[in-house]
Parts: C-alpha cells; sequence; structure tokens
C-alpha cells in the first residue's frame, strides 16, 4: 500500500510536467513533425513512390510533376522517394547517435560527481580535452579515421556529443549529492551503487531527456554535414545531406534538387529543437 | 588576478595534455598498419619504410607519442603526405582567409543577435519578441550548407548581384573580395546570431528587472539611455564568455561554409585533407583548433574577471 502511494507521489511531477508540455504549442507541434517523419522512416518502402536508388533517363534534372512531386535528380532517380528513405538515415543517426553519447556520458558523470577526487579531476580534464575540440571538426576527424560510413558517423557523432552529457549528468549528480534524501539514504547504510542508480540517477533524469533531445537535433544536423562532406552514409544509398552535396552542382539547373532534402533537415531539426525548449520549459518551470 | 591566472593556467596544461593524447589517439583507430593507411592508395613501398621510420611505428605506443608530442611542442605538426609541406605552414597559409571570414560572420551575428535579443527582451511579449525567438530557433535548425545553396540560388543564380563561389584576396581587389565573402559570412554568422539573440534576451530580461535599472527610470532617465547605457551594458557582460565559446561553432561551420562556397581556408583544408586520407593535416589542424579555442577561452575568462568588478573582490 505504502508502495503504491509512493509510486503515486513519485508520479505526479511527471505527470504535472506532461501537462504543462502539453498546454505548449510549438512544443506539441514539434512532437507532432518528429512522429511524422518517425512513421516516414518506418513506413518507406509502402510510402515511397519509386526505388529510391533506380535510375531513369526520362526523369534527368525533370522538374516537379503529377510523375515525380518533388522532381528527379541528376540520374533521373525520384527526389521524393529518396526524401522518403532518407529519413531513415537522419532518424537513426540522431537517435543512435545521442544513445551512444548516453550510454557513456551519463555513467561516466555520474562516477565523476559521486566518486570526486582524483578521478572527478582526470574525467573532468578530459572532458575539457574533447571540448575544446569543437564538435564538428572532432566528428570530422573521428569520421575519417574510422572510415566514412553511416555507421561510423554515428560513432563519431555520439562520442563528440558526449563530453556535454558528461559535464551535466556530473553537475547534476554533485547537486543532488548535497540533498537531505541522498544523506538519509547514505545513514540507512545503503550501498554506493544503490544511493546512485535508485537515489540520485531518477533525480537528475529530467534535465537528461532535455539535452538529449536537443542532442538529436543537432546530431540530424552533424549526419547530414559528414554526409554532405561525403564522410556519413556512401551513395547510392539516399541521405538528406549527400543529396545536398550532389544538388550544390545543379543549382542553377535543377534547384529543386537542393530545397527538398534541405527544407526535410530543416524541419526536422526544428521540430527536435522545439520539442526540446518544450521539455526544457515544462520540466524546469524556473526556466522561461 | 595573478592568483586567479595562474589557476586557469594550472588547468590549461592538462587539458591541453589530454588534448594531444586525445588527438594522438586518433592515429589509432585508422583500421591495420598505420603507415600503410597513411601512405594513401598508392601504398609506395619507399613512402612506407619513410613514414614508419617518420612516425617511429615500430617503436611502442608512449614512445611514438613523446616523440610526436616533443615535435609538436617545437612548433612541427608534422608534414603533409600529399603536399609535401609541413602542416603548419599549411595552416598558417590558410588561416588568414578563415579569420576574415570568422570575423565577417562574427561582427554580422553580433549585430543580428544583439540588436534582435535587446528588441525581445523590451518589447517581452508583443509579436516582435515572437519575430526574434521565431527568427532565433531559425538560426538554430537551418544547416548552414542548405542556406548558403539557397542564398547562392537567390543572389548568384537568379539576381547576378554577387559570385556563386570563388576567392580574391583583399589585397588585390577588396571590393571583390567583399562581394565574394558576404554570403558566407552571413551563413556562418546566420546560427551564432542566433545563439547571442536568446542569450542578450535572457541577460536583458534579468538585468532589466534589476534595482539599478528601476532607479534609473525612478530618476526620470529616457528609456533609450536606460536601455543602452544602463541595461545592455551589464547584460553585454556574458557574451564576452560566449563570443569566444562560439568561435568553435564558427570553426565548425566555416568547414562547410567554406565547402559550399570554394574558399580555399582552414575548413577546406581540413576537409580535402580527409579525401586524400592526408591525416597527419587533419590531426594538426584538430590540435590547432584545439589550442587556439582553449586560449581564446582562457583570454575571454581574463576579460570577464577584468569588466567585472565584483569577481576581483
Amino acid at each position: 500500500m505504502a508502495a503504491v502511494v509512493l509510486d503515486q507521489i513519485q508520479a505526479a511531477p511527471g505527470r504535472k510536467a506532461l501537462r504543462r508540455l502539453a498546454r505548449r504549442g510549438g512544443a506539441m507541434l514539434g512532437f507532432a513533425v518528429v512522429v511524422f517523419f518517425v512513421l516516414l522512416a518506418l513506413l518507406a518502402p509502402w510510402i515511397a513512390p519509386y526505388d529510391p536508388v533506380a535510375t531513369n533517363w526520362s526523369a534527368i534534372r525533370a522538374a516537379p510533376s503529377a510523375a515525380h512531386w518533388f522532381g528527379g535528380d541528376e540520374l533521373g532517380r525520384d527526389v521524393l522517394s529518396r526524401i522518403v528513405w532518407g529519413t531513415r538515415a537522419s532518424i537513426l543517426a540522431g537517435v543512435v547517435s545521442v544513445s551512444i553519447s548516453l550510454a557513456l556520458g551519463v555513467p561516466i558523470g555520474m562516477l565523476a560527481g559521486y566518486v570526486g577526487r582524483w578521478i572527478d579531476s582526470l574525467i573532468s580534464r578530459i572532458t575539457d580535452a574533447m571540448l575544446a575540440c569543437p564538435f564538428l571538426i572532432l566528428a570530422i576527424a573521428l569520421a575519417a579515421f574510422l572510415g566514412p560510413s553511416l555507421t561510423n558517423a554515428m560513432i563519431a557523432i555520439g562520442i563528440s556529443a558526449t563530453p556535454v552529457f558528461i559535464r551535466l549528468t556530473r553537475a547534476q549528480v554533485l547537486n543532488a549529492k548535497a540533498e537531505d534524501y541522498v544523506e538519509a539514504a547514505r545513514a540507512l547504510g545503503n550501498p554506493h551503487l544503490r544511493i546512485a542508480l535508485r537515489h540520485i540517477f531518477p533525480n537528475i533524469v529530467a534535465p537528461l531527456i532535455v539535452q538529449a533531445t536537443l542532442a538529436i537535433a543537432a546530431a540530424v544536423i552533424a549526419e547530414a554535414s559528414l554526409s554532405f562532406l561525403g564522410l556519413g552514409q556512401q551513395p547510392p544509398a539516399p541521405s538528406w545531406g549527400s543529396m545536398l552535396n550532389t544538388a550544390r552542382n545543379y543549382v542553377d539547373q535543377a534547384p529543386w534538387m537542393a530545397v527538398w532534402p534541405g527544407l526535410s533537415i530543416f524541419l526536422l531539426v526544428l521540430s527536435f529543437n522545439l520539442l526540446g525548449d518544450g521539455l526544457r520549459d515544462a520540466l524546469d518551470p524556473r526556466h522561461k | 588576478m595573478l592568483k586567479f591566472l595562474l589557476q586557469r593556467l594550472a588547468t590549461l596544461v592538462p587539458t591541453l595534455f589530454f588534448v594531444s593524447v586525445l588527438i594522438f589517439g586518433l592515429q589509432q583507430l585508422l583500421p591495420g598498419d598505420p603507415a600503410i593507411a597513411l601512405a594513401g592508395e598508392e601504398r609506395d613501398p619507399e613512402t612506407i619504410r619513410y613514414l614508419r621510420a617518420k612516425f617511429h611505428l615500430d617503436e611502442p605506443l608512449p614512445v611514438r607519442y613523446w616523440h610526436w608530442a616533443s615535435g609538436v611542442l617545437q612548433g612541427d605538426l608534422g608534414e603533409s603526405v600529399r603536399i609535401q609541406k609541413p602542416v603548419t605552414d599549411l595552416i598558417l597559409e590558410k588561416l588568414p582567409v578563415t579569420i576574415q571570414l570568422a570575423t565577417m560572420a562574427m561582427l554580422i551575428a553580433l549585430v543580428i543577435g544583439i540588436t534582435a535579443g535587446v528588441i525581445s527582451a523590451v518589447k517581452k511579449d508583443t509579436w516582435w519578441d515572437y519575430g526574434a525567438n521565431v527568427f532565433a530557433l531559425w538560426g538554430l535548425s537551418t544547416p548552414n550548407f542548405w542556406l548558403g545553396i539557397l542564398l547562392i540560388l537567390l543572389f548568384a543564380v537568379e539576381l547576378g548581384w554577387l559570385p556563386a563561389s570563388g576567392y580574391v584576396s583583399p589585397f588585390e581587389d577588396l571590393k571583390g573580395n567583399l562581394a565574394a565573402m558576404i554570403m558566407p559570412a552571413f551563413v556562418l554568422g546566420n546560427a551564432i546570431a542566433a545563439v547571442l539573440m536568446r542569450h542578450t534576451r535572457s541577460a536583458m530580461l534579468q538585468v532589466l528587472s534589476s534595482d539599478y535599472v528601476r532607479t534609473a527610470r525612478a530618476k526620470g532617465l529616457e528609456e533609450r539611455v536606460v536601455i543602452l547605457k544602463h541595461a545592455l551594458r551589464n547584460a553585454l557582460i556574458p557574451i564576452i564568455t560566449l563570443g569566444a565559446l562560439e568561435f568553435g561553432t564558427l570553426l565548425s561551420g566555416a568547414v562547410l561554409t567554406e565547402q559550399v562556397f570554394s574558399i580555399p581556408g582552414f575548413g577546406k583544408l581540413i576537409v580535402d585533407a580527409v579525401f586524400n586520407r592526408d591525416y597527419s593535416v587533419v590531426q594538426g589542424v584538430v590540435l590547432f583548433t584545439a589550442t587556439v579555442y582553449v586560449t581564446l577561452n582562457l583570454l575571454a575568462d581574463l576579460a570577464y574577471f577584468l569588466v567585472n568588478p565584483r569577481l576581483r573582490v
């Protein structure tokens, strides 16, 4: 009985935050567009009107028409079909990269914040060193050494974004560690691992969710950037970034080749940013 | 002041040490024999032998790091396998172009970002505020390489006002140089303007609700004077630090912007090096960038310390 009551008390702030989030039009719009793109990625084989890699001589740089809504590219491939399939690379890159950052950053940040002493100093210096290398430049360097592919691009983006999560988790743990409930848990003789996982972690999840949502937006742009530079998804597989790279050479003859992939990146990133901003406001009412 | 400086310098040394370890470690990510990978596609046995001896590849890892790091400390960032030139020379050759681009971008970002931020804060919850926030979201969500392509389409292809790409030295033709750089600078400054706008808005809102601004208003000062002299001057203090932090964004953005507009700068150097598998150049550029970034951060901290008298007490 007591456990049920406790669960209800703990769930209440979450439900309140969700209600606050639902009241934010921008965040809800962002959420709806994210869901739209996720569905597009999942249902690509059924939605895309053509094979995204099939070439068609009669559709080479063809202007948008009833047959090809978004036009044709330099090899006569259907731009709409490539946009639909390209959603997979972008969503996958966003989610997988941030999962890598979370999987590495949260445990390391918790270790630094909770244990402190020389471990904290060491981790903090390594984090500073990683943060000293601009995000995209580090990702480019990592992707260059790992070799060009979507998987390596995701690893490179994930590793490059990790220090932000280490720093955030560490700061949150340091704050939480000073709270009375952690003192109480320690006084009751709980082991350190249990205190960290059962008492501290649930209380630092909110800022991590916000940061993860905003990081997905950054990761989507980073994947598009790496693909634009030829370090991400390799041709002929469709990716919005590599589509833009090709489109650059035909901007005067077939501008639609540049408009749609760019617009797709913009909309997806904007939606994650709107959702992230909304989540931040909902989960931390002090932030306006 | 001296104590603060020494404390900051004390953290700088280990940070740079780890940066060097990280960048040296990149080489270990290369699959297989690094000498073969570094030699490029030709795999010339002579080059492989030369690289193996040059990078001490037969020696243990710490010894190799020691050789590499001692070279770096003497300004030797290695040699480009492709161009057969010292990496330091290549960087110094390309740097002025990127510095010009970054400076113009930062000026554009400061003018747009701070103006939009001040207007947004002063006219909070009006259409001006909403407009400025939409601008910020647009700036943060637009991939700059896409914006670059769209601007080329509009100003070069459709209107024919500006060159689509290329670079002219300002010493040869200043007008031509500015015409070639204005679009890339705007593209690069756009995202930073958005960040600056958000920070200026939040700093201004905080300052505008403070007691001394209320006092200034109560004294009957003109609103313009209150906002520009009393509020903005104090709100700008955190922007100094932010300016240095945004340097990383500038350099990252420069990589893509220089690629779109075919500007032969620092960013294009790293991209070309990646495609030529010129790994020493990649390492050199990352190390150089990180060192400049860390140094700028230190300078920003010092500037912040100097302009904020409360920190000196």
